[in-house]
This record gives structure tokens, C-alpha cells and sequence, in this order.
């Protein structure tokens, strides 16, 4: 029963979060580093081109990379304190067991006996209960050889159906309507195509906080001419100087995207010729949004009707565009309609496929793209190839050298996992680069889940708070300890470099996954002698696909600056070329492997596919007992579930813990001022913070970040509502009430901030 | 080495969008060992998510170094303002009172005055400060006149400022609009069919003599 060992206070007191501070040869004006080492930091999307230094295998410190053309030496606050994560305290150097009788839970355990163990419980469990009663959960921070690695240890070595990725909580919705769409999943475009557009479009994206680097391209536009305009609850940095400011309703987005294109069509701002040539299913679309009057739109989102003429008419007859959405318009139980809301806007416009004429989602984790995309999703083999498709099913286990036939279906979703192990079918569980326990909505139901695990064994390389449920740990890797390829949110692919080695027992995490794949005797397939080996099988299956690295190269992506996928081997009548990369998909007269020279779009008559979306309201609606929406998002200093960045002492100084954002409006009415402590309620949990009064969020709306554990979580209220389709959980949106906290809460006197 | 006459640092806070990448990458500059020479604020968050990031104007005629009594502070001839001199300041603080852009802040526990020193140690090899280098938005922008004006059609430089009847002028450039435009600062405004004037409260003492008549 993976229930944790002791009081999770004493478990924190042992693992952190802890604090780290420069130090040392960090501080020191004397010390020349041994090296530099050109790579890209660890946290989001952008993947910006940093140099990290290093003395006696630690790095102490960074130095811009001027060169590296995304960011030309930008970096926001993490990236340059991200090296304070390496030589941490809290770093787990040996194989840890849990221990009720240690004082903080768990005790140090040699790594041989550790993979022993896991994988003695792997083929205990799987012989009583069947193969798939083991399960494994992994993300998109992973390099995509590390990604790939895991599909095939699921598939191939454990031959379980069950594996899926956080990528889950982050990318999918906008995947599912770019497939949906275009037949690819892809940003279309890269990102100096902002800088030629004449309007920038952001719907559900705090750029500023979330993706840094990206204002500069928009604050490019801007000065180029462009008009920038914001959809948005919450008048976020990249809105506050906008030229026009949408404040929707959290969960209406489709909404608005089908009331702009109701007066596209009613002020024929249409590109017919593209229309015409490039598309299908524009009449049942134009059909679908006829209803949608500026009159009900305004009504619906919450936005003013001369707002949303305003944009239409700027969307509607500019030269050029980009239109970029974020977590903000997916994170909902109709996620894949509010992309396929954006895209329809974007098609009828005819503006995508040349320069300056943009569409893209802007992912959120480091491979947040390429861990979409080589087969650690439920339902997808590399290449993006799909698991239940007979042709690619062979494709892929003639690579991997087994029978076509014992090759696993498609499994499900992460949250259904731990459905599944809530009710009993799945119990035991490997997780890599996932903590569930702050990351996924409903959190008190995962923890009741990890609960009736019969074994649970996590990687990592510090204590996440899920691994706190953990029976055996084993220690993993830094990104700056491993080599190894992601691919970045314009779809450049670029290379991780390996700084310094590994500390005590920690392992890369692809050798570690071997161990266990040893021990079990199933080493078919799992004998990689390093990351470039990996690439070369992955390059090899993803050949002929959509997704085609097969002309990718380690030293290609050096040269180039990185390499833009699809970069076939060969042309499409078989002879070998020299792919340069794609970057930018869709231009008039492109070839690919689905459409042949029929069109540009993925699909066999080469065009783009309108999709009618209709809007329904979010899954929890507000009433008289929970009358205010909540949404959910991030800070800037901040990443994820927090597990590195809530050690590092500087960026925890910056915004040390989370607050309930609210309207001086809404505060008033509940008796709150700035600094209070408020008690946030949903039908599912509760949650005590202070108070933040601004009047740059909707009255009717409140905010917290997520990037905090247990008592401090967002995740404790969200709702685990799911996007049909892409399977995604509804964050950005749920009825809660909020009054003035009687008392501070218990953890105030319990627990330092980032805990 | 001094800094290129022709290399220069602009400040433009309408890009500014609050990170703190320029405080914390301010405290990686080798010579300002983990301490940060700059500071970054917001206006006022209940209002607005405006913030301005505060870096040394580096001034032709330092107000820091006229007030000085200990003569600590020096303007090299390339127009860095330094950090005050160790061994002469006297952490009296007038430099900080005296400054009129509200730069220099004194180290109590060292003290001594610290200020942004515009990275001398980069600056003057041929490298940018560290913060114009990280800076996500370029609010914070390091290069030629010729450079800024091409990449900000809508905004200009000024390096001319009054206060009081004191005229400063500055090293460092303050990109101002060439057309002013109204921002959004409060979501209901931007809900409303039609936006109300904006309501402006000064923190006014009514009777400033009240307490004393009591």
C-alpha cells in the first residue's frame, strides 16, 4: 500500500523542498570555469540557447549564448537561475526505499538491490494480475530518446497498453485539433514570422510569464505595425499595452472565434481563392456560426459587442497575421473545439503557408512538442503513428523486431490511469518526470488512488511530492547530466548537451530504465549503448511519417542552429537528400507524405479541413452556492509542479507562495483586503491563501497559481472534467466560493513557502 | 578598456513586463558576487501590472557624486557612474537621497553605497550588461543609436531630464512614445459598452491641520 511512510512534514524536513543559494565557486570572482557547454535550459517550450559553466563537474554558473537565433542571448529569471538546481541538498544520490521507522520516511538503498526490487514486484505483479496491470506515467520534459525509450520499455519490455505522459494536462488539445485540421501536429510556423505580421492575435496566453522570450517577437510586431490583441480573464503583462484588451469569461473562447467569423463572413473579409483551392467544409462551418450574432457573442463571453467588432474587422482585413493560443483556450472539457475555433478564424483568412502568415500553439514544457510525437502517448507510436492503425503498427514492429500481433493497443489517458487504479485494475506503477499528486485536477483523489497502489517506483532526482507515496525511488538524472534531442515550440529540433556527470548512485535515466529491462531478462530491444543510439532507431521508425527525423542528425542540428522536423533522408521518389528542414509547413506547392503533391495540407487531397465547433458552457457552471469561476495558470518565476524550481532560493524569494487573485470589486463585497487570508471552496477541496486585490482580473473570476503542493494546491479544487476528444482536464475553469479565512491556516506556522 | 562611445543603454519601461530577469541576472555578473546592483518595481499592482526596472541613468553631472561629502563616487571618462570607493564612503547615504531617478541603495551591513556599475566588467571588454543580454522584452536594450532608432520606429530616446530647476542629462537613454496612447489598467473598463473616465485618487490630506485642532 503506497500510503506515505510518515507525517509529510517530517518527509519535507528530510527531502525539501529545501533552498539553494549561490555559493562557493558560484560566488567567486577568482574561479575560471573548466568549460563552457553550449545547451538550452531545462524549463519551457521556448528551449532557449544558454552556456552553462562548469568547474570540477558542477556547473557554477551561466554565460549568455549570443548566437543561438531564438533568444540571442535572452533568458528569463529561471533560466538564468536554473544551474542552482545542480549540487543541490536536496538531491537524491542513492536508491531510496520507503521506511516508516526512518525519521523522514525513507532510507538509502543500494542501486543493484533498488533494480532488483522493482523489477521483482514488476513480475510479481504482472504474473498475478496480467500485464497490464502495470502501468507507466512519463512527460515532456524527457529528451525525445528518453521518450521514445519509455514507449518501447512499455510496449515491447513490459507489454502493458498502459503508458501516458503529462503532456496529457499540457499539449493535447491543440494536438488533437491540429491533426484534426492541417493532419499534423505542429506549430506551423517559425517564430520571425511574428515579426512580419500586421496583427498578432493571443487568445488564452500569458506570454509574458509563461513563454518570456516570445514578448520580444510581439513587441517586434508592434513596432513593425502590427495590432496586438489580447483574449484574456486577466490583464496579464503582454495585455496591459495592447492595442486591444478582450477580458473574456473563462470557457467561452469558442464562442468568440465563431462570433468573429459570423462577421467575417457577414463583411466578406473571406479569402475565397483559399478557400476555394485549399480547404473543405467552409458551408457547413459558415452554416454552424450564423447564429452567432455580436449580440450573443458579447452576451456569452462577457466581452463588450464593440470589442468584438473591433477585432473582427482588425482580424478580418489585415495582410498578414499570427494567431497564438496557449493552455488558456485548451484547458477545457471542449479544448479541441477551442482550437479548432481559432484555426477555422485562421483558414477563412487564407493567412498561413507564407511569410509573416502564422498559426501556432505555444507549448508549454521543454519537449513539450517532440514528447507528442515518438511514442509515449496512449494511443501513438513514433513517428506520430497511430497504435490502433494496422500499416503503422507493422511499420513499427519490424523496428522493434517482435510480432505485430504482440504489440499492445491503444490504453488510456493519465487521469484514467489512476481511475483504473482507483478501482483495482492497474497496481503498480513506474513514473518518470511526473508529480500527479500537484499536477493533476481533483488532487485529493489522486492521492487516495497512489493510496492502493501495491507498488509504486518513481524516477527522479529529488523527492517529488508524489514519490513521497513511493515504495522504492530510484535516483535520476538532471537534464545538464544526459545528451539528447527536444524539440522546441516552433518544431526546431535542437540538441541537449551533457555538462557534468551524474553524483553518487544517480543514473541517466535511459540506463536506469535498461537496469530494470535487465533484471527482468526481457533485454529484446533495451541494449542501447547511449542517447545517439536511441536517435538513430528513433530517426529509422519516424522515417516515411509525418513526423520525419530520419534526415536529422546531431551534427546537422549543430550546424544549422537546430533543424526544423519534417526533414526526410530521402526525396519522394527515394533518392537520398541533404533535408535542410521545414520551417514553415504549408507553403504553396509542398510535398508531403500523405497529401503526394496533392496539396499542402496532410491529408490525401492535400487540403485543409474546416471543422464545425459548436460551444457548450464549461463542465461546472457557477450558481448560488459556488457563484465565482476559477482559473488556474502560472508566474514567471515558477515552472510546473514546482519540483526544481521551488528549490531554488532566488526564484522562491520572487513570488514565494501562492495567491488567491481577486478584483478590488469582488474583495469589497466578500470583506477582503490585499494580504488577507482567504479560503477559496469547490465541490472537491479547499484551499487558504492570501489575498491579492487588483484590478486586472474579472470580477467574476478568481486566480490562483499551481505550482504548490498539498494544502497550498490550486489542484485541490480544479475539476477533473475531461475534454472528450483530447482527453485534457478542465483547469482553467470551475465553480468555487471564496470567504475571509477565520484563521490562518495550520501550514503557516508548519511550513517555509515553497513547501 | 573603456565603454564604446558609441555603444549605449536604453531603458524602455512600456516594454517592461516585470520578470526579474534583469535583477537576477544582474547578481551573475562576476564583480557583483551574488549581489544585485538594480532593482525592479511596480507602480502600483492593486492598479496596474506595470513595473519599471531601476538601472543607473549614469549621469554627465551624478547628483550621487556632488552630494557626496566623502568624495567616494567617480564617472570614469567613458561616463560610468561607479559604485562608491570602499575605503572612502562613509554609508551616510545622501547619494541616495540626492539621486533623483532613486538609484543608489546602501548596503547597511557592508557599509557602503552599491550601484549599478552598467556591468564595468562587461561592458568595458565589448560585452553587454548582463541585464540588456537576458532581458526577455528588451525593455532593457544595449547597442548603437542607429540600432534603436531602426528597431523602434514608434518611440525616441531622451536623455534630457528636469527636475525642479535642475535639468540632468544622462549616459543612459529613456525610449518615451512619439505618440501617447492610453493603456488598459482595469479589466471592468475594458467590459463596459462604453469605459468610464478613469477614477484617480491622490493620497490628500483634507485638513492637514485636523490632529492638531484635536
Amino acid at each position: 500500500m503506497a500510503v506515505q511512510p510518515v507525517n509529510p512534514l517530517r518527509i519535507i524536513e528530510g527531502f525539501g523542498p529545501h533552498l539553494a543559494f549561490m555559493s562557493g565557486d558560484r560566488l567567486s570572482t577568482a574561479v575560471e570555469p573548466d568549460k563552457l557547454v553550449k545547451t538550452h535550459c531545462c524549463f519551457c517550450g521556448q528551449q532557449c540557447g544558454i552556456q552553462l559553466k562548469v568547474k570540477d563537474n558542477a556547473v557554477i554558473g551561466f554565460e549568455p549564448w549570443d548566437e543561438f537565433p531564438f533568444n540571442r542571448g535572452m533568458l528569463c529569471p529561471k533560466g538564468v537561475k536554473r544551474y542552482l538546481q545542480g549540487s543541490h541538498p536536496d538531491r537524491l544520490l542513492t536508491a531510496l526505499k520507503r521506511d516508516p521507522a526512518a525519521p523522514a520516511g525513507f532510507s538509502a538503498m543500494g542501486y543493484d538491490e533498488a533494480i532488483t526490487r522493482v523489477a521483482g514486484e514488476i513480475d510479481r505483479i504482472q504474473k498475478q494480475h496480467g500485464n497490464d496491470a502495470f502501468a507507466v506515467l512519463t512527460g515532456a520534459s524527457l529528451t525525445s530518446e528518453k521518450t521514445y525509450l519509455m514507449g518501447k520499455f512499455a510496449r515491447v519490455c513490459l507489454k502493458t497498453r498502459y503508458i501516458d505522459y503529462n503532456g496529457r494536462l499540457c499539449m493535447v488539445s491543440a494536438a488533437a485539433a491540429n491533426k484534426k485540421a492541417f493532419g499534423i501536429d505542429r506549430a506551423a510556423n517559425p517564430w520571425a514570422d511574428i515579426l512580419k505580421a500586421k496583427v498578432v492575435w493571443i487568445s488564452g496566453a500569458n506570454v509574458a510569464e509563461c513563454a518570456p522570450i516570445t514578448t520580444d517577437y510581439v513587441w517586434q510586431a508592434r513596432e513593425n505595425g502590427a495590432k496586438i490583441i489580447v483574449v484574456d480573464p486577466r490583464i496579464t503583462p503582454i495585455a496591459r499595452t495592447c492595442d486591444l484588451f478582450l477580458p473574456i469569461k473563462p470557457g467561452r473562447d469558442v464562442a468568440l472565434f465563431n462570433g468573429v467569423l459570423h462577421l467575417m463572413i457577414e463583411n466578406d473579409w473571406l479569402d475565397h481563392p483559399f478557400i476555394e483551392d485549399h480547404t473543405v467544409g467552409f458551408d457547413a462551418l459558415a452554416e454552424s456560426v450564423r447564429e452567432w450574432t455580436p449580440a450573443k457573442t458579447a452576451e456569452v463571453t462577457g466581452i463588450p459587442e464593440r470589442s468584438i467588432r473591433q477585432a473582427a474587422e482588425w482580424w478580418g482585413t489585415a495582410s498578414t497575421s499570427f494567431l497564438m493560443h496557449a493552455r488558456g483556450i485548451e484547458h477545457h472539457s471542449h479544448g479541441v473545439r477551442n482550437c479548432l475555433g481559432a484555426i477555422n478564424m485562421v483558414l477563412a483568412s487564407g493567412r498561413i503557408g507564407r511569410e509573416g502568415c502564422g498559426y501556432s500553439t505555444i507549448t508549454g514544457q521543454a519537449n513539450g512538442q517532440g514528447g507528442r510525437e515518438h511514442g509515449q502517448k496512449a494511443e501513438q507510436l513514433p513517428g506520430g503513428r497511430d497504435i490502433e492503425n494496422p500499416v503503422d503498427r507493422v511499420h513499427i514492429a519490424k523496428v522493434w523486431g517482435i510480432n505485430e500481433a504482440d504489440l499492445p493497443h491503444a490504453g488510456v489517458d493519465a487521469y484514467e490511469v489512476f481511475r483504473k487504479i482507483d478501482r483495482g485494475e492497474i497496481k503498480g506503477l513506474l513514473s518518470i518526470c511526473f508529480n500527479p499528486k500537484v499536477s493533476l485536477p481533483d488532487n485529493n483523489f489522486i492521492t487516495k488512488a497512489l493510496e492502493k497502489l501495491e507498488f509504486y517506483v518513481a524516477i527522479d532526482f529529488f523527492l517529488n511530492d508524489t514519490a513521497h507515496h513511493a515504495d522504492v525511488v530510484l535516483p535520476g538524472s538532471l537534464q545538464e547530466e544526459d545528451e539528447g534531442v527536444v524539440a522546441q515550440l516552433e518544431g526546431r529540433v535542437i540538441k541537449i548537451n551533457k555538462a557534468v556527470d551524474c553524483p553518487g548512485d544517480a543514473r541517466q535515466d535511459w540506463r536506469i530504465i535498461q537496469d530494470i529491462a535487465a533484471k527482468l531478462g526481457r533485454t529484446h530491444g533495451m541494449q542501447f549503448r547511449g542517447p545517439r543510439d536511441i536517435f538513430d532507431e528513433l530517426r529509422a521508425a519516424s522515417k516515411g511519417s509525418v513526423i520525419d527525423y530520419s534526415g536529422i542528425t546531431y551534427e546537422k542540428i549543430e550546424k544549422q542552429f537546430g533543424v526544423f522536423w519534417p526533414c526526410p533522408s530521402e526525396d519522394p521518389s527515394g533518392k537520398p537528400v541533404d533535408h535542410a528542414g521545414t520551417p514553415r509547413l504549408f507553403e504553396p506547392g509542398s510535398w508531403n507524405p500523405i497529401a503526394k503533391g496533392a496539396g499542402p495540407f496532410y491529408f490525401p487531397d492535400g487540403r485543409a479541413r474546416f471543422n464545425v465547433a459548436p460551444y457548450s458552457p464549461p463542465a461546472e457552471e457557477t450558481d448560488a452556492e459556488y457563484p465565482l469561476m476559477l482559473t488556474t495558470g502560472r508566474v514567471v518565476s515558477q515552472f510546473l509542479s514546482g519540483t526544481q524550481t521551488r528549490r531554488i532560493g532566488p526564484l522562491v524569494e520572487q513570488y514565494p507562495e501562492p495567491r488567491i487573485e481577486m478584483h478590488p470589486r469582488l474583495a469589497a463585497k466578500l470583506g477582503i483586503a490585499d494580504g488577507d487570508w482567504a479560503t477559496a471552496d469547490s465541490r472537491r477541496g479547499t484551499c487558504t491563501l492570501r489575498a491579492q486585490v487588483v484590478t486586472t482580473i474579472r470580477p467574476d473570476t478568481v486566480f490562483i497559481p499551481y505550482h504548490w503542493a498539498r494544502r497550498k494546491s490550486a489542484n485541490q479544487l480544479t475539476i477533473s472534467a475531461q475534454d472528450p476528444i483530447s482527453k485534457i482536464p478542465e483547469y482553467k475553469v470551475c465553480a468555487v466560493r471564496v470567504k475571509k479565512a477565520d484563521a490562518p491556516p495550520e501550514y503557516a506556522n508548519e511550513l517555509e513557502s515553497q513547501q | 578598456m573603456p565603454v564604446p562611445d558609441h555603444l549605449n543603454f536604453y531603458i524602455d519601461p512600456s516594454r517592461c513586463i516585470g520578470c526579474q530577469a534583469c535583477v537576477q541576472a544582474c547578481t551573475e555578473c562576476d564583480t557583483h558576487k551574488g549581489e544585485s546592483m538594480i532593482h525592479l518595481e511596480y507602480v502600483d499592482r492593486g492598479e496596474s501590472v506595470q513595473t519599471v526596472p531601476v538601472v543607473c541613468m549614469h549621469c554627465d553631472q551624478p547628483t550621487c557624486a556632488e552630494v557626496c561629502p566623502a568624495d567616494a563616487i567617480k564617472r570614469t571618462d567613458d561616463g560610468i557612474v561607479q559604485s562608491a570607493l570602499k575605503p572612502r564612503c562613509i554609508a551616510c547615504g545622501n547619494c541616495v537621497v540626492g539621486c533623483p531617478f532613486g538609484v543608489p541603495e546602501v548596503k547597511i551591513e557592508q557599509q557602503l553605497m552599491k550601484k549599478c556599475d552598467m556591468c564595468y566588467d562587461r561592458s568595458s571588454v565589448g560585452k553587454k550588461p548582463m541585464c540588456t543580454t537576458v532581458c526577455p522584452s528588451q525593455a532593457l536594450f544595449f547597442g548603437t543609436r542607429e540600432q534603436i532608432e531602426q528597431l523602434r520606429p514608434r518611440s525616441r530616446p531622451v536623455n534630457e531630464f528636469h527636475f525642479g530647476r535642475q535639468t540632468i542629462t544622462t549616459r543612459v537613454g529613456m525610449m518615451v512614445p512619439k505618440e501617447a496612447q492610453a493603456h488598459y489598467v482595469d479589466v471592468t473598463a475594458a467590459m463596459d459598452e462604453r469605459a468610464a473616465a478613469r477614477h484617480i485618487s491622490l493620497n490628500v490630506i483634507d485638513d492637514p491641520f485636523a490632529e492638531v485642532k484635536a
